[in-house]
C-alpha cells in the first residue's frame, strides 16, 4: 500500500526536477524514480544529489541524510550550509516537496507536526518546505490507524502551513487541491469512488475522466 | 593567528547561566570533544542553541540528563525521549523554531541584521505574539536575531588564522553559528599552517573564530 503511494508519486515528478522527500512514505518515492530523468533529491541538511544509503564500511561521517543515516552523493551533487539549503526551499527554487500528514483539508491546509497534549517532537524543515516548495505533495494513508478520515473539511490540529498543499496521494486516491475544492482525479485499481467518498471527510469533486492507478 | 587550546582550556571562560550555540546536524558536524569538555566543566543553567538533540546519550543529551540545561532553542527534539520528559515536567524551557527560520535568525545576528522577514510560520502557532509586516503586498513574519555568548563549531580542517573547511553536509549550522556569538570556538580535525588550506575551500573565514581546538577525526556511525 505504502509502495503504491510512492510509485504513483514518482510518476508525477517531471524531468530535471529538484525534489525533497520527507520521512516515512515520502522516503520510499526514491525507490521508483527512474534513472536518466535528471531528477535530483535535495536534503535539507545541506546538499542536492542525495544518493542511496551508504554501504556498510563505506560510511562518510560528513555525509548523512535528513534522518541522520550515512548517505551518498550522486555524481553532480553539491553541498552547502543550512542557510543556503533553506534559501533554496523558502525561495521557491525547490520543485517538489513530498511530505506526510496527520490532516489535510479542502483548502489545502496541512497539519503534520503535532497533536495537542502529546509530545511535540519538533518542526524540523516541514514548515519551510510546505511554504516554499513550488509543489507540495502529501503522501499518506487515506485514513488514520483508528479508521478516521485524514482528508477533512477543516483541519482541527495545529497547522504546519495554511493553503499550501497541491496534491494528495493515498493508497486509495489521487486528489488535486484546486480553488474550487478537492478534485478526485484517480482512484486505485482495487477501490471504488463510493469507497473513497466514504473514507474522506471532505467534499470531493469527481473528475470527468477518472483515472486508475 | 588564533590560540590553539585543549577542549578543557577552550571552555575556561564559560560560566553558569551562559548561552552556547552548538553546531551540527544530529551527529554530523557536531563538535563532540568541546561538548564533552562543557559537560566535564560542570557548568549549569545553560541555554543551549542547537538544531537538534542527538539520539544517543552523549553531547547535548548528556548535559540535559545532568540537569544543566534550563533552556533549549532548536528545531527538532524528537530523537530522544528524554527531551520529551523534561519538556513535560517543565524542567527545561523549549523553544521550537522552524529549521529555516532557526538558521536565518542566527545568520541575521551574525550579519548585523535586525531580524528576518519570512513567510514560514504565518497562520500557525509559530506566529503567535509576533509582528506581521506587509512588504510589496506580501505578508511576512518578523523573526528576531538569535545570538549567544559562545558558539562551538566544527571543521575538518582549519588553518592557524581560524579559516575553516567543513566537508559534505557537516557545514550545516556551523557556518552561521560561527558568525553569531561573542566568543567562537572552532574544533578541527586538522590544524595547518597558513597557506596549507585551499583558499577556495573555506566554509567560514577566520574573522569569526576566537579559539582553535585540535580534535580527533570523526568516525561514521549509523543513526545517532
Amino acid at each position: 500500500m505504502r509502495l503504491r503511494i510512492a510509485k504513483r508519486i514518482a510518476r508525477e515528478l517531471p524531468e530535471n526536477s529538484i525534489v525533497n522527500l520527507g520521512i516515512g512514505i515520502p522516503t520510499l518515492v526514491s525507490n521508483f524514480i527512474p534513472e536518466g530523468k535528471g531528477i535530483l533529491l535535495h536534503s535539507e541538511n545541506g546538499y542536492i544529489g542525495l544518493g542511496a544509503p551508504a554501504a556498510p564500511g563505506q560510511e562518510d561521517p560528513n555525509l548523512v541524510n535528513a534522518g541522520g543515516q550515512a548517505a551518498t552523493l550522486v555524481p553532480g551533487g553539491c553541498c552547502f550550509d543550512s542557510s543556503m539549503s533553506f534559501a533554496i526551499i523558502r525561495g521557491g527554487h525547490l520543485d517538489y516537496t513530498i511530505l506526510g500528514a496527520l490532516e489535510v483539508d479542502e483548502e489545502g491546509n496541512l497539519a503534520n507536526y503535532t497533536i495537542p497534549g502529546k509530545f511535540i517532537p519538533g518542526i524540523g524543515g516541514a514548515m519551510d518546505l510546505s511554504v516554499g516548495a513550488k509543489n507540495v505533495v502529501i503522501a499518506m494513508e487515506h485514513v488514520s490507524k483508528h479508521g478516521e478520515p485524514k482528508i477533512v473539511k477543516k483541519c482541527t490540529l495545529p497547522l504546519t502551513a495554511p493553503k499550501e498543499v497541491n496534491l494528495i496521494v493515498t493508497e486509495m486516491a489521487f486528489i488535486r487541491v484546486t480553488p474550487a475544492g478537492l478534485v478526485l482525479e484517480e482512484i486505485a485499481e482495487d477501490t471504488t469512488v463510493e469507497e473513497v467518498i466514504k473514507n474522506t471527510g471532505a467534499k470531493l469533486i469527481i473528475a470527468e475522466k477518472l483515472g486508475r492507478f | 593567528m588564533k590560540p590553539i587550546k585543549t577542549p578543557r582550556q577552550a571552555v575556561e571562560n564559560m560560566k553558569d547561566g551562559c548561552s552556547i550555540m552548538i553546531g551540527g546536524f544530529i551527529s554530523c558536524g557536531r563538535p563532540a570533544e568541546v561538548l564533552e569538555a562543557i559537560y566535564e566543566k560542570g557548568i549549569k543553567d545553560l541555554t543551549i542553541i542547537s538544531n537538534d538533540t542527538s539520539k544517543e546519550e552523549t553531547g547535548i543529551i548528556k548535559l540535559v540528563m545532568a540537569g544543566r540545561v534550563t533552556k533549549f532553542i532548536g528545531s527538532y527534539i524528537g530523537m530522544n525521549r528524554i527531551m520529551g520528559e523534561k519538556m513535560k515536567s517543565g524542567e527545561i524551557k523549549i523553544e521550537l523554531v522552524p529549521q529555516g527560520t532557526f538558521v536565518e535568525r542566527i545568520r541575521a545576528a551574525g550579519a548585523g541584521l535586525g531580524g528576518v522577514l519570512t513567510p514560514t510560520g504565518l497562520g500557525t502557532a509559530i506566529a503567535e505574539g509576533k509582528e506581521v509586516l506587509t512588504v510589496d503586498g506580501k505578508k511576512y513574519l518578523l523573526e528576531k536575531p538569535l545570538r549567544a555568548d559562545f558558539a562551538v563549531v566544527r571543521a575538518n580542517k582549519a588553518d592557524k588564522y581560524g579559516n575553516g573547511f567543513s566537508a559534505g553536509s557537516s557545514k550545516n549550522f556551523n557556518a552561521a553559528m560561527a558568525m553569531a556569538a561573542a566568543h567562537v570556538i572552532l574544533e578541527a580535525e586538522e590544524i595547518v599552517e597558513p597557506g596549507q588550506l585551499d583558499p577556495e575551500k573555506v566554509t567560514f573565514p577566520c574573522v569569526f573564530i576566537d579559539t582553535l581546538v585540535k580534535v580527533s577525526k570523526a568516525v561514521a556511525k549509523g543513526v545517532n
